[in-house]
């Protein structure tokens, strides 16, 4: 399973269910800009690490919207706080999503812990999330996927997949309309 | 029952931190910060996310602007360092509003912890150089620009600093 496999998964199930998603900057934002671009897909530029701290502050203030964040193996590991933070405060809205390559694919695919002894659902599990779940292929990843964004319950779902991108242009957004055309997107979630 | 002293100034302070309009707040504790926080989380006008590390806490924060809120990060001065990236390329970035409320450790203030000094003499220039705006406060007749910083944070979109001395506290009646 390739990341794009993954995001073309993630994007049908976030249109069909009205699903928004704070994407990890470097090439998950730009393959996800490249297949799907929308409003409700918020692309960070910088802040390398913050994709799931942001989807929880959206989630908590959102209540009404089922919120995903899509994390990278490198990202998540810049800050595992978050973990115990998503665990403790629960957003029931909350799915979090790692795309789990064991490298850093934005900067030339250098190897990071998971492609050693790190386990990362293991992480999510001690740090209190119990609907945490690897999966491998396609098939599994959409039910689980599915699944996680119905769910009252925060999940962390790890897909694991091989060292690929695509050749996705950069996001030719202004960073401030990326920002404007989300907020009136999940209002307008809302009064919908 | 009369109130003490330090009760009258942390609600004071949290009274301008809702007068400005802030009602998400995430905070890292400091001994400074404890009656402000403990209040905050009786506060029902106040979303309150304790959280891990202060970048965390400026994603998160960054997030409930997203839903529509309006948020204020607490925490020590020391702290601040943690969250310099995030607060220019995500909140300066997206132009997104903050207030940002710092206990100011350090300096000739009795402090007993020696790994304060540097951050103290660092904390000022450091903002300056950020371009960030702040204020800071060590009277209570001053705690009104909590509120002013808030609002300004907030219509402007941008990231506004309150530094809390320690002298606030120490003032007599």
């Amino acid at each position: 399973m390739k990341r794009i496999d993954v995001l073309r998964v993630l994007l049908d199930l976030a249109v069909k269910m009205e699903g928004v998603i704070i994407s990890n900057l470097g090439f998950p934002s730009r393959e996800l800009y490249h297949i799907g671009d929308r409003a409700e897909n918020f692309y960070m530029l910088g802040s390398m690490g913050l994709a799931s701290s942001i989807a929880l502050g959206l989630a908590v203030s959102v209540p009404g919207r089922r919120v995903i964040a899509l994390e990278g193996d490198g990202s998540i590991l810049m800050n595992l706080g978050s973990l115990a933070t998503a665990a403790n405060i629960a957003p029931p809205n909350l799915t979090i999503l790692i795309v789990d390559n064991e490298a850093h694919s934005s900067t030339g695919f250098q190897p990071t812990f998971t492609a050693g002894v790190t386990d990362l659902e293991a992480i999510a599990r001690g740090a209190g999330i119990p609907d945490a779940v690897t999966v491998f292929d396609e098939k599994e990843l959409r039910s689980r996927l599915e699944d996680a964004i119905k769910s009252e319950r925060v999940s962390v779902i790890v897909a694991k997949t091989e060292k690929s991108w695509e050749n996705a242009p950069v996001i030719d957004l202004d960073p401030v309309t990326i920002k404007n055309r989300f907020m009136q997107a999940v209002r307008s979630g809302l009064e919908g | 029952m009369l109130e003490k002293r330090e009760d009258v100034i942390d609600r004071s302070i949290v009274d301008a931190l809702i007068e400005g309009g802030i009602d998400f707040v995430c905070s890292l504790p400091c001994n400074m910060l404890a009656g402000i926080i403990e209040t905050i989380e009786q506060e029902r006008r106040i979303t309150h996310i304790p959280v891990t590390r202060e970048e965390e806490g400026v994603g998160i924060a960054a997030g409930a602007h997203l839903g529509g809120k309006k948020p204020a990060l607490i925490i020590q001065n020391s702290g601040f360092g943690n969250s310099i990236n995030a607060l220019l390329s995500l909140t300066r970035l997206y132009r997104m509003p903050l207030l940002i409320l710092m206990s100011h450790r350090g300096g000739d203030r009795n402090e007993q912890i020696a790994a304060q000094n540097p951050m103290d003499e660092a904390i000022i220039p450091l903002l300056e150089a950020l371009k960030i705006r702040y204020c800071c406060i060590s009277r209570r007749a001053e705690i009104g620009s909590i509120r002013e910083a808030a609002v300004d944070a907030m219509t402007q979109s941008e990231i506004r600093a309150v530094l809390l001395e320690g002298e606030l506290w120490d003032e007599e009646d």
